[in-house]
Order: structure tokens, then sequence, then C-alpha cells
């Protein structure tokens, strides 16, 4: 095991309600590290994210995944979560009436006590949640919804980074965080998000354009294809998708 | 709202299912098991009631003779033999109190434990509390406070003996003896409850409150309250109930009389966590109740706000009489059932008055194997031109092997009235769950945002002190009921 590496996923199968989708992946990705995948519609990138994140009814039917050098996979999708694993997901879901900041604090404070840490108390988080959100751009008024009840699909990718800028996890995943937004929440969300590189955070940032990976500039580009990584490079093979689609690279496969 | 999240810990520090469920180790006087007029001669002379009381109840006993036993529709339940029940059991070093400090300390202790702050230095400020113990009335604080702006709240069997002009022309006047089973069945037997009072253009100066007990074994409780409020007066009174874990069925059969004069207010929460039973609906409180309001005056108004947590078996159904023109009802309720808990449990909103108002919000919430009915009526009558409903019901799922009924029922005699119903039906989705776990926020937690955040509507109706103890007590009736 490298020490290095935050997370590592070896010889991974999985299946959907008996269905195959995973067809043994292999994935290292080092501290500080930030790697895209790219590939076509239902290749099986967002089933990845949820495979590593722990949702019932992903099966792992094989191979292992580790975070911080320890296998997760007998693990529930909280503990995941408190252990330094967050995905923001391709479509957050509404919770109905479940005040912003109540649902925020009380995952704020989970990742807190998992620390030993003393938990803060709701006029000091107020603070806290308003700082990073003004770094988003977003308003006062949108933290007092329920959680993405009525949000834009922009706003609902806005609020998935404010979450991960406030819960600050070790291995981030970020599942199509630009569809759905336009050039200038682009540019913001891309900015949100480089401000939170860190020599201890790594990123997984699931896309279809090359647009997202010229602001944020990935390590690594692994494209993903029926269930396999079929081909991995530098930020050049993004631009290479870009320009050919992915055919030629199919056909290598 | 800040206190979803204390709800989590809340739920945290619950280490047992139901954490009301120990039993007080106290001498106690009971009545022999069993009713009958010698029973009820008891009950009345350790009251020291006047002629006209025991008269009263010995109507009422016979005439409950008379009665059948109510059908019913949605609740199956064993049958209750009223001969097995004691009818009067009293803490032996309560009676006759004048201060706290005569209270037994295991009872102080109980109620501590409870979270019923009885001892008034560390009382929250602004509550006044009456507590009951199986069928007596054990302590009622901050009475002078209260006295000095009029207000009278204390047993009802003190006011009885004080205030008899009062409690004849009062009592009975808004659910009549013979009302229904549980109401004569009560007025013969009833043993304790509260009595509020609040003079004309006397607005109540702190929430009033009242904490219900069972403590003794095969003990029946069969409290009375009544509240008047005069002309232009307001009061906010709240009651808590809470009974220790035991393998038979105990009986609660309350009556609760609001009066509303013109112009004047009445808010009344209840917070009930008797004992549910266990998951498989051995024991438990059967908790058949009739509460009702009578908006008397013009302009007056009732509201009615519950967080039914616990029994066996609920069957209760707060309601209204709009008698006063433009006066306004108001129905909110949450009620959750889990485990093999049985609830049948709505309103009655009778409109009589011109231009009267009701409005009804009830957030119905069942998990496990149980069973939630909302039942309601709506009437509009001949008189009641231009009045108006308005009709929300919630249903939220958790899990597959529960039940959400609704059963409206809307007769409209006056064709000006309008009366409007919405009802869903939602279950939490794996979806939202997993979102909520993704974040580290665990199981148990999650159901209980997403189900706070469900009633949200109703849980800002409770005054501020309770809506706490409200949030935490859904947590813990909800737990176990994923995963
Ligand atoms: N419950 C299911 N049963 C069977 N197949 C499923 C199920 N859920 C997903 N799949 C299939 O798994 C495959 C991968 O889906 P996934 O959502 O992971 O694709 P994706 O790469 O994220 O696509 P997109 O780019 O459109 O977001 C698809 O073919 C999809 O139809
Ligand atoms: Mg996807």
């Amino acid at each position: 095991m490298d020490s290095m590496s935050i997370l590592e996923i070896n010889e991974l199968t999985a299946t959907v309600d008996g269905n195959e989708i995973l067809h043994g992946i292999n994935l290292k990705i080092n501290k500080g590290e930030v790697h895209a995948i790219m590939g076509p519609n239902g290749s099986g990138k967002s089933t990845l994210s949820y495979v590593l994140s722990g949702r019932t009814g992903y099966e792992i039917t094989g191979g292992d995944i580790s975070l911080n050098g320890k296998s997760i996979i007998d693990d529930e999708a909280d503990d995941r979560a408190r252990a330094g694993l967050f995905l923001a997901f391709q479509y957050p879901v509404e919770l109905p009436g479940v005040s912003g900041m109540s649902f925020l604090r009380a995952s704020f404070n989970a990742r807190l006590r998992e620390n030993g840490e003393e938990e803060v108390d709701h006029l000091d988080f107020v603070k806290i949640v308003r700082a990073e959100a003004k770094k988003l751009g977003i308003s006062d008024e949108m933290l007092k919804r329920p959680v993405n009840v009525g949000f834009s699909g922009g706003e609902k990718k806005r609020y998935e980074i404010l979450q991960m800028a406030l819960l600050k996890p070790s291995m981030a995943i970020l599942d199509e965080t630009d569809s759905g937004l336009d050039v200038d929440a682009l540019k913001i969300v891309s900015e949100g998000v480089n401000l939170l590189r860190h020599p201890e955070r790594s990123m997984l940032v699931i896309t279809h354009y090359q647009r997202l990976l010229s602001h944020i500039v990935p390590d690594k580009v692994h494209i993903l294809s029926g269930g396999r990584i079929v081909k991995s490079g530098d930020k050049s093979l993004a631009l290479e998708v870009e320009e050919n689609g992915y055919a030629g690279i199919d056909d290598a496969a | 709202m800040v206190a979803t999240v204390e709800t989590i810990s809340a739920v945290e520090e619950a280490t047992g299912k139901y954490k009301y469920g120990f039993v007080t180790d106290i001498e106690s006087e009971k009545a022999p098991k069993g009713l009958n007029e010698d029973i009820i001669r008891f009950i009345s002379g350790k009251k020291n009631e006047p002629e006209w009381m025991l008269n009263w109840r010995l109507k009422a006993y016979r005439h409950w003779l008379k009665m059948p036993e109510p059908n019913w529709s949605k609740l199956s339940i064993a049958p209750i033999d009223y001969n097995d029940i004691y009818y009067y059991s009293a803490p032996k070093a309560a009676e006759k109190l004048d201060s706290l400090d005569e209270v037994d300390p295991e009872l102080l202790a109980t109620y501590e434990k409870l979270g019923i702050p009885l001892n008034e230095q560390k009382m929250l400020s602004g509550v006044a509390v009456d507590a009951v113990f199986d069928s007596v009335s054990v302590a009622t604080t901050f009475r002078e406070e209260l006295s000095k702006v009029g207000v009278i709240f204390c047993p009802i069997s003190e006011a009885i003996q004080k205030y008899p002009e009062l409690v004849r022309k009062y009592l009975s006047s808004v659910v009549p003896v013979s009302d229904n089973y549980f109401s004569a069945l009560n007025s013969a037997v009833f043993t304790d409850g509260s009595f509020v009072y609040v003079p004309k253009n006397v607005k109540c100066p702190m929430e009033l409150s009242t904490y219900f007990r069972i403590n003794e074994q095969k003990t029946g409780q069969f409290e009375r309250t009544l509240i008047v409020v005069e002309d232009g007066g307001y009061v906010s009174y709240l009651e808590g109930c809470t009974a220790p874990q035991r393998d038979e069925n105990q009986l609660h059969a309350a009556v609760v009389e609001l009066v509303a004069l013109t112009d004047s207010e009445i808010k009344y929460s209840t917070v009930q966590n008797w004992y549910p039973g266990d998951e498989t609906g051995k024991g438990g409180i059967y908790n058949f109740v009739t509460k009702r309001g009578s908006c008397r005056g013009d302009r007056s108004k009732i509201s009615w706000t519950q967080v039914e947590t616990g029994s066996a078996i609920t069957w209760k159904y707060p309601s209204c009489v709009l008698k006063g023109k433009n006066s306004i009802g108001e129905f909110y309720s949450v009620a959750v059932t889990n485990g093999a808990q049985q609830a049948d449990t709505g309103t009655k909103m009778i409109h009589l008055g011109e231009g009267s108002k009701s409005t009804i919000i009830s957030k119905g919430i069942s998990a496990g194997k149980s069973q939630n009915t909302y039942r309601g009526l709506v009437e509009i009558n001949r008189g009641a031109e231009s009045a108006r409903n308005f009709t929300q019901c919630d249903s939220l799922l958790v899990g597959q092997t529960c039940g959400a009924h609704t059963v409206p029922y809307i007769v409209s005699r006056n064709p000006s009235g309008k009366i409007e119903h919405e009802a869903t039906t939602s279950r939490i989705s794996e979806e939202q769950l997993f979102y909520c776990l993704q974040r580290g926020i665990t199981e148990e937690d999650a159901v209980s945002l997403i189900v706070n955040g469900f009633c949200k509507e109703v849980m800002k109706e409770l005054p501020m002190e309770f809506a706490v103890e409200a949030q935490k007590l859904i947590g813990i009736s909800l737990e176990g009921s994923v995963g």
C-alpha cells in the first residue's frame, strides 16, 4: 500500500439490481491530486460514485476500495462520509421542510464529533456558513430555504460545493457539477473548487466537458466506457475527447 | 430552526426505547377495583365534594350503564374489562398540600426524570405547572402570581369546592355527560384535572401547563379539564402525558372542555407520550379522549395543537363548535405511530356562526407495522353564512409495512360556505436518506430531520419551550423504524 494514496480502487466489480455495471475498475488517487473521469452516457460514472460512497442497492461483487489506506467496503455510507469521503451529486435531492441551516449543521457537527472536536452552536455556525456561501454567490435568502427545495439546477450545484467547503473532505467526488451551470456560474463554482484544492485533499471530477477542466486543471484524466477504465492520460486526453469524441478511444479498448 | 439539530443529540441520549417507562415506588391509596355506585360515592367523599356533584356523577354513571361501547372502525382492540380497573389511586402523602415542600420527594424525583420542573426556582421562566399523578393533582405552581391578575389555575377538585358557581355553570356545557361512552364514564369517575378561569380582558401572563402521569398498575386515569376565558381574555395551556412501561393495557379517558367568550382566545397544546406498548402490541395506554372547545362569543378563537407520539391506541378528535360570529377554530396535529400502535385522530369543526373560519393541518407519520388514520368532520350549518374551512392532511410513510388513512367527512348545509381539502401521501425515499447519510448524518438522525421538516408547520404552533421537547419525542418514537 502506497502511503501517498488517498483512494485506491482494485479490480472493482459491482452490480445494480443484479446487473453488473462496473466490470473491474482500477484507480489510484494520491494525496492532493485531482483526477477527472470522462465517458459516454451510461458508461457507469455515477454508478462508480455511488459504489464508492456506499449507496444501498449498489452491490460490490469483487475487488476492494480503500480510503486513507483502510478498506471501506464493509462500512456504511455515513461512516464513509465521516471518514472524509464526499460526493457532490449529479442530481441533488430535495428535502421538503428540512431547514438548510439545521441540515448543514447536523452534517458539520457529525464530522466534528467524529474527530473528537467540540460541536458549534447555531450562531457561530451561521457565521461560518455565510462566509463560505458568499464565496460561492449563494444568497442568505437561499440559505433560509429548505434543502434544495425550489433551487434552480445551478443553485443546487453551488449548494453541493458549499457543503464540500464546510465538510472539508479528504476525498471529494464531483459528479457533473458543471452540468446545468451558466458560463458565469461555472466560473464561480470552479473558483470555489480551486480554493478547496489542498495538499491533503484529493478530488475525482466527473464531467463531459473539457470546458470545466480548463478551470479545474486535472493531474490525470481517465476515460470510463462500458464499466471499465479504457484509457488514462494527462489533461491533454480531455482535449482529445473534445475534438474526436469517444469513438477512437472505444476502438482502442 | 435551531431545535432540529438538538433533536439529534436527544435521540442519541435516549438509551431505552421508551424513556419514561420507569415506575415510581410510592405508597398509594387505592379504592377497591371495579366500578359501582359505592366506588363513585367513595371518590366523591375523598374529594369532599358537595351533594350536587355526587348526584351529577351518579346520574352520569346510570346513563353510562345504558350506553353501548363504541364500535371501532379502523382500530382493532382487545376488550376492556371495566371491573378490572382501579378508579382511584392517590400517592399517600399527596393529600391537601399547601406547598411543594410537602410533596413526596420520590414524586418530585419522578417529575424531574420526566423533565418537568416542579421546583419553582428551577422552573422555566413563565410556565405554571399543575401535575396530576394517577388520580390526584399533586402540585400547582405559580398560583400566587396568577391570582394577582385574577387568573384561577387549580386542580378541578379544588375548584368544585372553592368556585362551585363557575364549575356548575360551565362543566358539561361543552361536552354533555351523555355525549359518548367515555365522556359518560369520565363524568362518573373523574378524579382530578385542571381548572382555569381567565377573567375579562386579562391576558394570562404565563403559559399554563399540566403534566399527567399514570403510575399505578391497573389504574385508569380519568381527568377532567375545564378552561373558561371571559371576554377579551387570552390563555395558552399545555398538557404533557407519560406513563410507565407495563405489560397490560391501561385506560386513559379524559374530558377537556374549553369555553371562549367574546373576543377571547384559547391556545391548547398537547404533547402526548403515553407508553405505546412493545413491538408486538403488548401493553400500552388506551387513550380515549373527548376534547371540545366552544367558541361561544363573537370573534373568539380556539387553537388545538397536538403532538401525539404515544399510546397503544389513540382515539381523539379535539373539536371546535364555532357559534360566535366570525369565530375561528384551528387544529394543528402531528401524530406519529410506530411498532404496533394504532391512532385514529382528527378533529371536528362545527360551523354555526356567520363568517366562522376553521383551519386544519394534520401531519401523520407512520412507521413499523402501525396504522395511522386521520378522521375529520367539517360541518357548515344553515346559519353559518360565508363560513370557510381549509384542510390539509399529509401522511408520511416510513417503511413498507405501515398504513396511513385519511377519512374526511364534509357536511355543507349552507351554499355560501367554502370548504377546501388537500391531501398528500409520501414516503421517505431511499434517495433522501442516502443524501443525508452521504453527509455523515446517521440514518436515525436523517429520519428525524426529514420527519421534523415534514411537520414544521405544526411544530411552529407549539409554545417555544415545548417545541424542542416535542421534536425530541418525535425522534425517540421513530427509533428503530429504519434499517
Ligand atoms: N437500477 C438499475 N438497474 C439496471 N441498470 C441500471 C440501474 N441503474 C443504472 N443502471 C445502468 O447502469 C449504467 C450506468 O449508469 P450511470 O448512471 O452510472 O451512467 P453515467 O456514466 O453516470 O451516465 P451519464 O453520463 O448519463 O450521467 C446505465 O446503462 C444505466 O442504465
Ligand atoms: Mg451520471
